[in-house]
């Protein structure tokens, strides 16, 4: 299966990135690549086996409903690119 | 042409758990933003969720009490998408394998019962909080309550009104209420809902082209928001036109809904099962331990209501429909009321006063014994029906037993039949053309007559005894 340009695009949109002409060429194909690996996997017979949707062969890791401290908010902050004294500061969402 | 509305409702309730849903921050509502949130929930690199154990046993309590199949075998998805108040960039929710599958309530609509199906019940994580205003060009976001614990529960498209819509949603309320998993407080947002509606003509099978309306969160904005919406599609298909597929919003200021501005791709989530979180399997012990554990419902309750106490529908589901309420209730009937007769007081004079002072029934100052002992009052004929209206609003007002207060204010009703017939003679004394009018046959004027004596006595008069006197005088 090959990528077309358009999908390339669409993803590229999706994940907010924007890419340059030779960009959506040279991951276009890396990407077709990769799908055309998962062909040749797909050609392997898995009738009779569960789906996998997890590697580790384990169920039901929980932990009890106890709070307990957070972030001081100054650390919570301050990897943002723009906050202010109490919150993250974004460009206005709506008009 | 005649349409019937098709609507089908995703409700969001948050969970009333301690901690967030993935991490030990806690829930709490109100305070100082962007004080309750860790690296997990803020989606830093390298962490790991680990599930709350309450967040499942919720949900599972949920599933029960709404008649769903529980899955033994249920995984958590992500949902991929950009938004400021989701730090990760994608939503920890379920999307094949939610926890609880092909539920059902029941609502009552004009005292009839219908049953309004539940497609699933899945667990995830709440958004953060944005702040557009008074930013000039910017928003603000508050990241307290990303993480913390939403159950969405899924309808069936079987709802066919805005009025069975907000019954839907207030048995759902209820339900959360009693189960304990959530306050149901729609102005704080720990209930809301998106509506999916289309029309289609009456008689016709398939279902029409359906906009989602999202984020409503009041039974009011549910009502007036699907009444708008019904009425826009039915216009457009009236005209010829075609249903945009779409989502929309409503506007509370202009009573309108309009479509969402945003230039978001159409709904492309790639939902993957999430490789952080590992399955959940749930054993038929662990469920039949929660339902042994669960109070009656409400669906239940009412039926006993109806069947054990002889109420009629109405009164039985508006009784259940807190459990506190049904408690009152069942407290008064225990100590000698006559069930209809309490039913009567409570959704009558009590639910009004209640609703005036914006008290809950947990508040309320008048206890069920004391209006099971004005009810005796009544019976062996000490008031009437008419007095005990104010007996009642004084036992509400200054939480003194009915027998004080009669004797207090002279409330005594008269069954003297000397004194009553003099108040009857009176009357018609000083009513004499009434009685003439009244001998050439105008028999409604009886009930003037009555309600002159009962002037008389100061609403005292035993008003069966003075039905009986002027009978007999008149003729």
């Amino acid at each position: 299966m090959e990528f077309s340009k358009e999908e390339v695009e669409h993803i590229a949109s999706l994940a907010r990135l924007s890419l340059s002409e030779e960009e959506k060429e040279l991951f276009g194909s890396q990407l077709s690549s990769i799908l055309r690996y998962m062909e040749k996997l797909n050609k392997l017979d898995t009738r009779g086996i569960e789906p996998t949707s997890h590697v580790l062969s384990l169920s039901n890791v929980m932990r009890d409903d106890i709070p307990g401290p957070s972030l001081p908010k100054e650390e919570a902050l301050m990897n943002a690119p723009d906050h202010t004294d109490k919150f993250y500061r974004v460009p206005k969402i709506i008009e | 042409m005649r349409y019937e509305a098709v609507i089908g409702l995703e409700v969001h309730a948050q969970m009333l758990t301690d901690a967030k849903i993935f991490c030990g921050c806690s829930t709490k509502f109100g305070s100082e933003p962007n004080t309750q949130t860790c690296p997990v929930c803020i989606g830093m690199p390298g962490v790991l969720p680990v599930l709350n154990k309450k967040v499942l046993e919720f949900a599972i309590k949920t599933g029960i009490a709404t008649n769903c199949k529980i899955s033994p075998y249920s995984r958590f998805a992500r949902k991929n998408y950009f938004y400021p108040d989701l730090p990760k960039g994608y939503q920890i929710s379920q999307y094949e394998l939610p926890i609880c599958e092909y539920g059902n309530v029941e609502i009552v609509v004009d005292g009839e019962i219908k049953k309004i199906g539940i497609t699933r019940i899945h667990m995830e994580e709440d958004a953060g909080k944005n702040i557009h205003e008074g930013g000039g060009n910017y928003s603000f976001v508050d990241l307290n309550r990303t993480g913390v614990p939403l159950m969405e529960i899924v309808s069936e498209p079987d709802i066919r009104s805005p009025l069975e819509a907000i019954e839907y949603m207030k048995k759902l309320r209820t339900i959360l209420r009693y189960l304990g998993v959530c306050d149901g407080n729609m102005e704080q947002g720990s209930l809301r809902c998106d509506a999916n509606v289309s029309v289609r003509p009456l008689g016709q099978k398939e279902f029409g082209i359906k906009t989602e309306i999202k984020n409503l969160n009041s039974f009011k904005f549910v009502e007036k928001a699907l009444e708008y919406e019904i009425k826009r599609q039915i216009k457009i298909l009236d005209e010829g036109g075609r249903i945009e597929q779409e989502t929309r919003l409503w506007n509370t200021e202009r009573g309108i809904t309009e479509p969402m501005r945003s230039k978001e791709e159409a709904h492309d989530y790639r939902y993957f099962p999430e490789p952080d979180l590992v399955p959940i399997t749930v054993e038929q012990r662990w469920i039949d331990e929660i339902n042994e554990s669960l109070p009656e419902l409400p669906d239940k309750k009412r039926h006993r209501f109806v069947s054990g106490y002889g109420l009629p529908e109405y009164d039985s589901d508006l009784l259940t429909s807190e459990k506190p309420l049904a408690d009152w209730f069942e407290m008064a009937v225990s100590l000698g009321g006559q069930p209809k007769a309490i039913s009567n007081w409570i959704m009558g004079d009590l639910m009004r006063f209640l609703n005036e002072d914006t008290k809950t029934i947990e508040e309320c100052p008048l206890k069920p014994k004391q209006l099971v002992d004005m009810l005796k009052l009544i019976e062996n004929g000490t008031i009437s029906g008419k007095i005990a209206k104010t007996v009642f609003q004084e036992i509400y007002k200054t939480g003194k037993d009915a027998e004080i207060i009669v004797k207090e204010k002279g409330l005594v009703q008269i069954s003297d039949s000397g004194a009553i017939e003099k108040a009857v003679d009176d009357m018609i004394a000083k009513n004499p053309k009434e009685v003439e009018r009244f001998k050439g046959g105008e028999e409604k004027l009886m009930g003037f007559f009555v309600g002159q004596v009962m002037k008389l006595t100061k609403g005292k008069a035993n008003p069966q005894m003075v039905n009986e006197l002027l009978k007999k005088k008149l003729s």
